[in-house]
């Protein structure tokens, strides 16, 4: 692991709600190119983290790094643009639209030249092309990329999200529980398609309560209790039963051995 | 009623009532002075008829020394608000009320609840059903006005007319009478050879409009027209002379508006109606239940005059001159 | 990429338009992939049997009739649209023109008609524009707020003018009544603008982002806002685009009928959803387009036309119209509730 660079660190994150300490004193740190997982008792906090981490809500306390520079996210929009896109549990997916136009929501083509600049004329057959490519690129086998998004399963749906989320996230994907509503074929599917997204030099955070996947994917696995961080194992070292186990406070975070290449904060 | 209200009626009408259930709001107002006092329950004032029929009861009352309370309702058709109105008014105290139902039905109870508590309860512009289910009614007889206009009709346009009627709603009351006096004065039935088509329209202009360019499309025939009211003649009208037809519209109001369409020629002629017949009327009933006991019964009409700058034989007429210097609204 | 093309999530399953399927099934295809097939067929048959059943129907005269009697209806209509494919809806389009009509016919009697016109202009946006906040800042239910926006202005046009109309002179106000005719048949510039209004729309929406966004907009709003859409913008912008087809639309009722009139065009407001809904546009937003609407309002005055002509009772109209309500809207659920099962 020591080849590979920290794309995203945060430092001594806190956030409260009123009374309730929802996040405290939490690190969290993300190599390029890993599938970094995050798994936490329910209440532990995984959620504050995340929401930190994609820039929708702000902490009260802490630093967030990206690329080693200090990023100030006010905005889901603003983690957007230097790079980090999520994929929320509530589908971000506009039904009644196809494939292609939800590849590119937001982010819409015009046309070069005058229909373009004086009309704001989409292209629309550029944006198919490239759409079409990258879902080949991503191995998701498409009827047409004019499909509409109504007419595919709940699974094929999480597909165009991921597909989605990896055309725009240059640095980060950030997937909350992108198989919690699926069946088990389906499931497969996203986890392959997780796996290409993070193989086209892509870091991946996967929250995911399943711990089976959580083995079979991640290449560390980071270890959310109490609102803060407990440690960060590597599933080729670790258990599946030790991780339940931390995650449940039964076992000691310094028992089993860390996977973590920055140096822990004071 | 006069006909500057309309209902809404559509694809949607389920939408339209529910709009109705909208503005329920009664704008009780009292002003105090000597003598007893009397309750005037109008439809909305927004409408220059019931303006002027209010603002004529409210004047006789002053005039007589009484105090006043008013409710109006907010839409057409709104009897909740005037419902408010007259409950309002029991409490307190009235002596009488001078009531413009904007329900024939819907009013009954809370008339009857108002007269148990010795109220004398006149109605004006039109009456409830039954009509005795109030003391008395000051209205416009609509069925004389339109065998009036019938009358006028048949005599101006002579051999082979071709007759359009340009309705409102025929559930209406008003409605109903007017287009029936026609016909008898027109003497027609409804299945008369002469008449050519009939349609329902909104009452206003670009419903007489459409309504009119519709029929001469259908039956470029038609010469003579009967329409609901002073708005839906000049739509209909307007769609006569784009289509370059000669035809003689009559109509029902006596709106100044209408009158100077019979000024212009547009319109034949009108039948004018006086709201402030109605209120005074209602208001000289009620003081005189009040102070000798004898009440007013029937339905009185309040009036109906032909204004036409083209006097047939044998109908009386008044010229437009008389008309603009006697009829209401702007 | 490694894996063999076969193990990805596969997106041929769930298509509506698989060759096997059986032909009803392929019309319903066709029917929700060219929205305006349904009401064009409609529109086809009410025309056939219009046709049979009277003489002067199908005459050239009557059809350019039809078309003059369509372009209000339509122009507000198409503002109706654009609320409607965003999930709202606007029960005061047809006020919103009327108060426009009278605040031109007032100012012009007046003596100053470009006054006028610019004055009509401006309240007819600025209310709209209000609807809008009412819908975006407030976050009130399009329904309430447009109703409450109708008995405001119903009432603030009749008390503005004291409920008397205003006849209107101007050539220039009473422009989109006029045009090139021939014979009974009229093309008037009220029907260009009308279709041109149409094309404009329909290029917006189907060609450019801010079209995109209004259709996702309505489509999922949750969607559309975690994709970086700026939700209320759009919605804002929608109904603001609205009043200025109203003001439109009441350019187009001053040729058609000189006379500004607080009471006219009632049967507007509804009218001109009806030719939404026939139209194939959904009342839930993010389905539907102009092209649509501009074939329901025609179905809309060819009902009003034809029976009149046929001597039918106009309350037929009424329960046609209905009917055909009901089937547009029933039509639509029926194919919403298939696609979220």
């Amino acid at each position: 692991m020591s080849d590979k660079r920290i794309v995203m660190q945060g430092i001594g994150l806190s956030k409260r709600f009123g009374h309730v300490v929802a996040m405290d004193h939490a690190d969290f740190e993300l190599a390029s190119g890993e599938i970094m997982a995050v798994v936490g008792d329910n209440g532990a906090g995984k959620s504050t983290l995340i929401r930190v981490l994609s820039g929708a809500s702000v902490p009260d306390e802490g630093k967030v790094f990206l690329d080693g520079e200090e990023v100030h996210f006010r905005s889901p929009l603003e983690a957007r643009l230097v790079g980090i896109e999520t994929v929320y549990q509530e589908l971000a997916v506009a039904t009644e639209m196809d494939v292609a136009q939800n590849l590119f929501l937001g982010r819409e083509l015009r046309k070069p030249g005058w229909a373009g600049r004086w009309f704001r004329q989409l292209d629309k057959a550029e944006m198919r092309a490239q759409a079409a490519e990258h879902m080949q690129a991503l191995g998701i086998r498409i009827q047409s990329i004019r499909q509409k998004v109504e007419t595919l399963s709940g699974g094929q749906r999480q597909a165009v999200a991921v597909a989605r989320a990896s055309a725009w996230g240059r640095k980060v994907v950030i997937l909350d529980e992108p198989t919690a509503a699926l069946g088990v074929r389906e499931t497969r599917q996203v986890l392959d398609l997780i796996l290409r997204v993070r193989d086209h030099g892509l870091a991946v955070v996967l929250i995911c309560h399943n711990m089976p996947d959580v083995f079979e994917i991640a290449d560390r696995i980071h270890i959310h209790r109490l609102g803060r961080r407990a440690t960060v194992v590597d599933p080729k070292v670790v258990k599946p039963n030790q991780v339940v186990a931390i995650m449940t406070g039964a076992l000691d975070a310094a028992s089993v051995p860390s996977a973590l290449l920055a140096p822990v904060a004071a | 009623m006069t006909m500057n209200e309309r209902k809404f009626r559509s694809a949607g009408k389920l939408l339209g009532t529910t709009l109705l259930a909208a503005g329920l709001f009664a704008a009780p107002q009292a002003a105090f002075a000597d003598g007893y006092k009397i309750g005037v329950v109008e439809q909305q004032l927004a409408n220059p008829f019931f303006g002027k029929l209010q603002a004529a009861a409210v004047q006789r009352a002053k005039e007589l020394g009484l105090t006043t309370m008013t409710a109006e309702s907010t839409v057409a058709g709104d009897a909740a608000s005037q419902v408010n109105g007259i409950e309002n008014m029991i409490n307190q105290g009235v002596k009488g009320i001078v009531l413009d139902p904007g329900s024939a039905s819907a009013l009954v109870p809370i008339v009857k609840k108002a007269r148990a508590a010795g109220i004398i309860v006149v109605t004006t512009n039109t009456s409830l059903e039954p009509p005795t289910a109030a003391d008395a009614s000051y209205e416009t007889d609509n069925f004389a006005a339109g065998v009036l206009i019938g009358q006028w009709a048949k005599a101006k346009i002579g051999a082979n007319p071709r007759v359009t009627l340009i309705d409102y709603d025929l559930s209406d009351k008003t409605s109903k009478a007017r287009h029936d006096g026609f016909l008898k004065g027109f003497g027609l039935t409804e299945t008369s050879k002469e008449i050519a088509g009939t349609a329902l329209t909104q009452a206003n202009v670009d419903g007489g409009q459409q309504a009119m360019e519709n029929l001469i499309a259908a039956h470029p025939d038609i010469n003579v027209a009967y329409t609901i009211n002073e708005p839906a003649a000049q739509g209909a009208a307007l769609a006569a002379k784009r289509a370059g037809k000669k035809v003689v519209f009559t109509s029902i109001d006596g709106s100044c508006s209408g009158v100077r369409s019979v000024v212009d020629g547009t319109i034949g002629a009108t039948v004018m109606q006086f709201p402030s017949n109605m209120g005074r009327l209602a208001v000289d009933a009620i003081d005189k239940a009040v102070k000798t006991g004898e009440k007013p019964s029937g339905i009185n009409n309040s009036g109906t005059v032909l204004i036409t700058d083209q006097p047939v034989a044998g109908i009386e007429s008044k010229d437009s001159k008389w008309g603009l210097a006697n009829c209401w609204g702007e | 990429m490694n894996s063999s093309p076969n193990v990805g999530p596969d997106l041929t399953g769930g298509g509506a338009s698989a060759p096997r399927e059986e032909g009803w099934r392929q019309a319903v295809a066709i029917a929700v992939a060219q929205p305006v097939a349904g009401p064009l067929f409609a529109l086809v048959v009410i025309k056939a049997v219009f046709s049979l059943t009277t003489t002067t129907f199908l005459n050239v005269g009557n059809l350019s009739l039809i078309f003059q009697q369509s372009v209000v209806i339509g122009t507000l209509a198409l503002g109706q649209t654009l609320i409607i494919l965003v999930a709202g809806i606007d029960l005061a389009c047809a006020a919103i023109m009327v108060l426009a009509t009278v605040v031109i016919g007032s100012v012009a009697t007046e003596g100053n008609v470009a006054l006028a016109f610019v004055l009509g202009a401006v309240a007819c946006v600025a209310v709209a524009a209000i609807n809008g906040i009412a819908v975006t800042r407030f976050r009130l239910p399009p329904f309430i707020a447009t109703l409450g926006m109708l008995t405001i202005i119903t009432a603030g046009a009749r008390l503005y003018t004291n409920s008397r109309s205003y006849p209107i002179s101007s050539d220039w106000l009473m422009l989109m009544g006029s045009g090139p005719a021939s014979g009974l048949v009229t093309f008037s510039y009220g029907s260009m603008l009308w279709i041109g209004l149409t094309f404009l729309l329909s290029y917006a929406l189907t060609q450019t982002a801010w079209g995109t966004h209004v259709y996702a907009v309505g489509s999922s709003p949750s969607a559309a806002r975690l994709n970086g859409i700026y939700v209320d913008r759009v919605i804002f912008s929608v109904y603001a685009l609205a009043g200025v087809f109203y003001f439109l639309a009441a350019w187009q009722a001053l040729g058609r009928t000189p006379i500004a009139d607080p009471s006219g065009y009632q049967a507007a407001n509804l009218d001109s959803i009806t030719a939404v809904v026939i139209g194939g546009s959904s009342l839930f937003g993010g389905r539907g387009g102009v092209a649509g609407t501009f074939v329901g309002t025609l179905i809309v005055t060819v009902l009003k036309n034809g029976l009149t002509q046929a001597g039918i009772d106009s309350l037929y109209q009424q329960i046609g119209t209905g009917i055909l309500v009901i089937l547009a809207v029933g039509w639509d659920q029926y194919f919403r509730s298939g696609r979220k099962a």
